[in-house]
């Protein structure tokens, strides 16, 4: 369905989205995106990855409409895959989302930002790399922004936007733009080592994963805490198996070595889950089981009425 | 191409037998049991993303396709709603109105 050819029409579409990288955030934004009418090339080195990546999206998408999370009426954006990015050319936007290493990210971006039209945003999507590390790396650093979506995007309706030193405001307005189309609002702040969100909430995650290491409380215990008493709407350890401890594991040594906190030095436990192949929802298990009762809450069965 | 999914041979599944099926089911996967009037998401605490499964295993076990104006949560908040979104979709392929 994600598939199905588009009408032609006189007009050429008014955004059109290249994605770099079918993982988790790459496949969600491009469902964002897609969702909301935009045509989607999104482009993967992994050619079997590519073709389930097709079946997520048409996944992601369903689960955006079913959750209400889409424009209705609008005809979903054509969808496009391959192993190479040289449609980027004729894209109005690039979006980055491999993954969360600084020396690949920057690789693929002066690759990309020597095939692309001047003028077209270069948007990395990361949750802790700072932007001015990567514009040494493109063609034109003016052009390139950062940009933090949440998972899943299409249902997290605010974005953090990041503006780079050296980031000129025709880039900056292209995506204020774009992010019009896709429906998100975008908070604007500078660079630095993990922004906003991550400089908060990934050190506080390590911190909770500290506190079952030491035997203080379950994982459950602490997120009913931080869920019943402070009002985190998820509770922060269910929240890093939806981030990926892999990625969060990553985004945390970005922090620790470009800020010098030992309070952004993963715990003991976050690494030994990395280690032992627990990275979260995606693999099936994390600080919570998800292989047979996925997206059921643990102690649903005390909160219900009969 | 909207029948290909669907177990040619399913009858039309009688809506008390669709009621204590899915209740059977929802007991299964979160080892808990239900009534069929419970929103079991506003008070049953299930998360929004388990619906895609309801929407999933409801598609698989009565051989219907849920899609445009249908897939929307509202018609999957309880086993009630539930029960009747399937007739009414069993219904319409069988009249020969599906898609």
């Amino acid at each position: 369905m994600t598939t199905a050819p588009q009408p032609e029409t006189a007009h050429p579409p008014t955004h059109v989205l290249t994605v770099l990288g079918a993982g988790v955030m790459g496949v969600g934004i491009t469902a964002l995106a897609l969702g909301h009418g935009l045509p989607v090339h999104l482009v993967d080195i992994d050619r079997a990855g590519l073709a389930r990546a097709r079946d997520r999206v048409a996944g992601e998408l369903r689960l955006a409409q079913l959750l209400g999370a889409l424009p209705p009426g609008t005809a979903p954006g054509r969808l496009t895959t391959g192993t190479t990015p040289g449609p980027a050319a004729r894209a109005t936007a690039v979006i980055e989302a491999i993954t969360e290493d600084a020396e690949l990210k920057a690789r693929l971006l002066a690759e990309v930002s020597a095939l692309v039209r001047p003028g077209t945003p270069l948007i990395t999507n990361t949750s802790s790399i700072p932007v001015d590390e990567l514009a040494g790396a493109v063609r034109r650093p003016a052009e390139l922004v950062g940009t933090h979506f949440m998972n899943p995007p299409y249902l997290i309706r605010t974005a953090e936007v990041i503006r780079g030193p050296r980031t000129g405001n025709p880039a900056m307005a292209a995506v204020a733009a774009l992010l019009a189309a896709l429906r998100r609002e975008a908070v604007v702040v500078r660079d630095a080592p993990g922004f906003v969100t991550s400089r908060i909430l990934h050190p506080m995650i390590n911190d909770a994963a500290r506190v079952v290491e030491q035997g203080t409380a379950t994982a459950e215990q602490v997120d009913a805490l931080m869920r019943g008493c402070l009002g985190h709407p998820t509770g922060p350890l269910r929240t890093a198996d939806l981030i990926g401890l892999d990625n969060l594991v990553d985004s945390l040594w970005v922090l620790h070595q470009r800020t010098g906190d030992e309070g952004c030095r993963p715990c003991d436990l976050l690494l030994r889950l990395v280690r032992e192949g627990h990275h979260g929802r995606k693999s099936g298990s994390g600080f919570y089981d998800y292989r047979w009762d996925d997206h059921i809450p643990v102690g649903a069965g005390n909160q219900k009425e009969n | 191409m909207t029948n290909q999914h669907s177990p040619l041979t399913e009858p039309l599944a009688e809506p008390d037998t669709v009621v204590s099926e899915l209740l059977d089911f929802l007991a299964g996967q979160t080892r808990s049991p239900w009534s069929p009037e419970t929103d079991l998401f506003r008070d049953g605490g299930l998360s929004s993303l388990f619906a895609m499964q309801l929407v999933v295993h409801l598609e698989t076990r009565y051989g219907i396709a849920i899609r445009g104006a249908d897939l929307r949560l509202d018609n999957f908040r309880t086993v009630q709603l539930m029960s009747a979104l399937v007739r009414r979709l069993q219904q319409a392929r069988a009249d020969g109105r599906d898609g």
